[in-house]
């Protein structure tokens, strides 16, 4: 009887294995015919067996699927993923950023392998807020990866509208292509992508804060270099592949957001009252600049001999900014790293003490206002130039407008480092003390928010 | 003592390094030595050395091109950055007229701050920026473009701020911010001016004439307003000179320079080549632009006159008094006749001379019997009479006596008014001139004629403080009593407007 019980399991056993291995073989075998188009069968064999155990051994037999549950777990989990992406995107964007990151316990209602999928996930997630581990620097890093995120998705989503239009998406097939009515959202949703990462005006929230939170020198790098990459996709999208796009009205709409990001940015840089937050914001500010190359260069003015001027200065205006940012954040990392704090009004007698970080800062920002001699003056004086040259003369009003900010806000840090009452320098303890914990009380509240979300 | 070496050695040759590439003479000048900035603030030798070094250096490279540019010589140097912007240095003789000043007042005014600063600290910082100063003015100077002169005009801006705040208080920090308030939206209005003109144009080089048939009236006549606007900042025509009395909250020899080469004379320069570089004398007539800044400038000379008459602080009234002798040197330009250019041309070196020799006595004052307010003079003219001498003959320059530089300034002025047909010039000198003498004649008589209060008895001091002041007195009565030589500024200022700007 116990034998026959036993035996009849190990039938029972031994059958589902076989069947699961039935299984896997025909799936593998049929995936590599897909792939390979029915070449390299010897080879095929190989990998066939060799993908099938690797699986059974990974995932292993389970009990079968139920495709009707499957189905019907369909319309909740669409409706569930839009309401948790609405929900992050409006996380994202809100000034007051309302989550405190913190451990979830979450009990799944799954078999072994989905456990592993979401741990996974979530550790991906802790090591990359956890760089510093200060609360403020986690919600910031937080909200920079939910941006990122979003930015990914949408410049996905517009990637597979051109891909299910055309079938391809190589660059110069796209550029050749017949144009059909969905392009328009497509390159749209990639723009709103790139803008994501590249902090443009209206994405810009996640950016002082995770700029000014990171240490010095990685503000440098994300300041100097991350955000221009999106910049040169951004290009070669508008100019490269869908170059027929572009009308007026959109290169308008492109230079407006560039010149509101000018201005936005800089009346922001001139509210802070940390040396760090000014730079970032300044950062929002001259990424404006960039996009000004659309109305200057774009469209129909594109065979006009004022375009190699705005292509220059652009070109011009990005590398004397990298330099300038690059520079303005070690000198910043330099004095938090002595006095502890990056309060302007704390910065008094810094021109004594540190007489060089100052004249470096000095430099960096007489390059930012665009002041001659330097290469941020090249770059506005052949914007400038192309925009009067081209008859588009409000680009120049903020261009100038633009230049005014900059000194006024760029202003304020030298100013005080010059100031000298004889009292010496403020050293404090580091300005995170008191934030954290008062992070720390509200994170009941937050964590109960988040629980919702997912 | 033998570490210290060690340590400043770099520095020395950093310095000599700058200077060795000699492409050419020009450039050389203006690329001149700033880096005593990173000089030990303790090692005065070494400092002083590099400053009267280069001082010298100049002033020598200068004379020599003074002569080689008599005899018809013209030096050139050209830098491209990106296609269609480039430096152009050139020297004209205009250009050589502004230089020889700056060059000039340059060492002697080195010699005099070394002695006014003594062993205060930060004086690496100060002389470092002092020297960059006078770089961007001989860049200035030297242009022979528009964006060329726009760069060291900016460079003037920014190297100057350092020194208006040199003093770190509260007070002359604000100092700095009216300074920039005032410099920075002139400095984007006249990038608008700059820019606007060459890219219709192209790049306009001073010593060739700019085809301006491809604008219309109206905007050449805005472009001109808007170069008018961004150098009346520097130049402290009304309602843009608010800086400028500010500014006195800077150490003496900074107001000195200010006063008399740095910063108005650059303005003063500026619209010399606007009007006869860029425009033309002709075409001003042609857009009627010239009688309202004639105007403008008469306006300025009074009301920088009247303010100065309700001050009581001596660096305030000669302050205002700038305000209202630059004034003259636009008012000359602006009338256009022949001896009212001469005047305007030579005044930039006459005011200079003269406002020099006041600001460096003012300092004296200041530094040496803590005098600063005008009632405080009484009687000092018997205890320091060295200074009170220098003094009286700066103040009786300014008021137009001859045998002052003053009196032939006025002289000129005068009769050019009368040539162009605008007597009511001559009536705005003659006010002017009341009005001068009713703002300098009380601060002669205290000085001479009252008996001392105290019976303090303060030391003029070293040779070199006083010494560059009786240098300057000098060469101001000396303008007006050799005027008729031919290398005196009045000589040389007729030189260039006879050959360069008058029919």
């Amino acid at each position: 009887m116990r034998h026959e019980a036993i035996s009849s399991t190990n039938w029972k056993f031994c059958r589902t294995t076989i069947i699961a291995i039935g299984r896997r073989l025909a799936f593998f075998g049929i995936l590599w015919l897909i792939l390979s188009r029915a070449e390299a069968l010897l080879l095929g064999v190989f990998v066939v067996t060799a993908a099938s155990w690797l699986s059974l051994r990974i995932l292993p037999a389970s009990p079968p699927i139920r495709l009707l549950a499957l189905l019907a777990m369909g319309p909740g989990f669409l409706g569930r993923s839009l309401v948790g992406g609405i929900d992050v995107a409006r996380r994202a964007f809100d000034p007051r950023l309302p989550l405190d990151p913190d451990w979830i316990e979450m009990t799944v209602d799954l078999p072994d392998g989905g456990k592993v999928a979401l741990e996974f996930i979530s550790l991906a997630a802790v090591a990359l807020v956890a760089i510093e581990e200060k609360s403020e620097t986690l919600a910031a890093a937080l909200r920079y990866m939910l941006t990122a995120l979003l930015g990914s998705l949408l410049y996905l989503l517009g990637t597979v509208l051109l891909y299910s239009a055309h079938g391809v998406l190589d660059i110069g097939l796209i550029a050749g292509r017949t144009p059909v009515q969905t392009d328009l959202l497509a390159v749209a949703l990639m723009t709103a992508g790139i803008a994501a990462k590249m902090a443009l005006f209206a994405f810009h929230a996640w950016l002082p804060p995770a700029h000014s939170g990171a240490p010095a020198p990685a503000s440098a790098m994300l300041s100097a270099l991350v955000l221009k990459t999106a910049f040169v996709i951004l290009i070669r999208l508008w100019f490269e592949v869908v170059p027929d796009l572009a009308s007026t009205a959109i290169l308008i709409l492109l230079g407006s957001i560039g010149a509101a990001a000018i201005l936005h940015g800089g009346v922001m840089a001139l509210r802070q009252d940390r040396l760090k937050l000014v730079i970032a914001y300044s950062t929002v500010a001259q990424i404006g600049y960039l996009l000004l190359i659309f109305p200057l260069a774009g469209g129909e003015s594109a065979a006009q001999p004022w375009v190699a001027g705005a292509w220059t200065g652009t070109v011009f205006h990005a590398l004397s900014h990298g330099l300038t940012k690059a520079a303005m954040f070690l000198c910043a990392g330099l004095w938090i790293a002595s006095l502890g704090h990056d309060r302007l009004e704390g910065l008094r007698e810094q021109a004594r003490a540190t007489p060089m970080a100052v004249f470096a800062f000095g430099l960096a920002a007489i390059t930012l206002m665009g002041l001659p001699p330097s290469g941020g003056f090249i770059a506005k004086y052949l914007l400038l130039t192309s925009a009067l040259a081209s008859g588009q003369w409000p680009w120049a009003l903020v261009l100038l407008g633009g230049g005014l900010l900059t000194a006024a806000y760029l202003y304020r840090p030298p100013r005080r480092a010059f100031y000298a009452d004889g009292r010496g320098p403020t050293i404090r303890a580091p300005v995170t003390a008191g934030r954290a914990s008062r992070a720390r009380r509200g994170g009941d509240h937050a964590r109960h928010r988040i629980e919702r979300t997912f | 003592m033998n570490s210290c070496k060690l340590a400043t050695l770099p520095q020395r040759r950093r310095v000599w390094n700058e200077r060795s590439p000699a492409g050419s003479e020009p450039d050389d000048i203006a690329h001149s030595r700033d880096a005593h900035v990173f000089v030990p603030d303790d090692n005065h030798r070494l400092r002083n050395a590099l400053n009267l070094g280069g001082a010298v250096l100049k002033l020598g490279l200068v004379g020599f091109m003074f002569f080689e540019v008599a005899g018809g010589v013209v030096y050139k140097f050209r830098l491209d950055f990106v296609p269609g912007l480039f430096l152009l240095l050139r020297v004209d003789a205009l250009a050589l007229l502004f230089l020889s000043l700056s060059a000039a007042l340059w060492f002697l005014t080195t010699i005099y701050a070394i002695a006014y600063f003594g062993a205060k600290p930060e004086q690496s910082g100060f002389f470092g920026f002092f020297s960059l100063c006078v770089a961007a003015t001989t860049g200035i100077a030297l242009s022979g473009t528009l964006i060329s002169f726009f760069i060291f005009f900016e460079l003037l801006t920014l190297s100057t701020w350092p020194l208006v705040v040199h003093k770190r208080n509260a007070n002359s920090l604000a100092a700095g911010r009216a300074y920039l308030s005032y410099a920075m939206p002139a400095s984007a209005v006249l990038l608008v001016a700059v820019v606007w003109l060459e890219s219709t144009v192209g790049p306009v080089e001073f010593a060739v004439p700019a085809d301006l048939g491809a604008l219309d009236d109206t905007s050449l006549q805005v472009i001109y307003v808007l170069f008018i606007v961004g150098l009346g900042v520097k130049a402290a025509l009304i309602p843009l000179h608010g800086w400028l009395p500010q500014a006195m909250a800077a150490p003496a020899p900074v107001s000195a320079l200010l006063h008399a080469v740095a910063v108005v004379k650059a303005g003063a320069f500026g619209i010399m080549r606007i009007v006869f570089d860029v425009f033309g004398l002709d075409r001003l007539d042609a857009l009627g632009v010239a009688t309202p800044l004639a105007m403008l400038a008469a306006a300025t000379i009074i009301w920088g006159s009247i303010r100065a008459l309700q001050q009581e602080d001596i660096k305030k009234r000669l302050a205002y008094s700038t305000v209202s002798q630059v004034s003259y040197i636009v008012l000359g330009i602006a009338l256009g006749g022949p001896y009212a250019v001469i005047g305007g041309l030579a005044h930039l070196v006459h005011q200079g001379l003269m406002k020099i020799t006041l600001f460096f006595c003012a300092g004296i004052f200041d530094e040496r019997a803590g005098i600063t307010r005008i009632d405080a003079l009484d009687g000092i003219g018997m205890r320091m009479p060295w200074t009170a001498a220098c003094f009286t003959v700066g103040a009786m320059g300014m008021i137009g006596l001859p045998p002052t530089a003053g009196f032939v300034t006025k002289i000129y002025l005068g009769v050019g008014a009368l040539q162009s047909g605008a007597a009511w010039a001559l009536g705005v000198l003659v006010v002017s001139t009341i009005l001068n003498a009713a703002y300098f004649l009380p601060l002669i008589y205290r000085i001479w004629f009252l008996e001392v209060p105290s019976d303090a008895r303060p030391v003029e001091g070293p040779p070199t403080l006083i010494g560059p002041a009786i240098v300057t007195a000098a060469a101001s009565i000396a303008a007006g009593v050799i005027a008729a030589a031919a290398y005196s500024p009045l000589g040389w200022a007729t030189l260039i407007a006879q050959q360069e700007y008058l029919p």
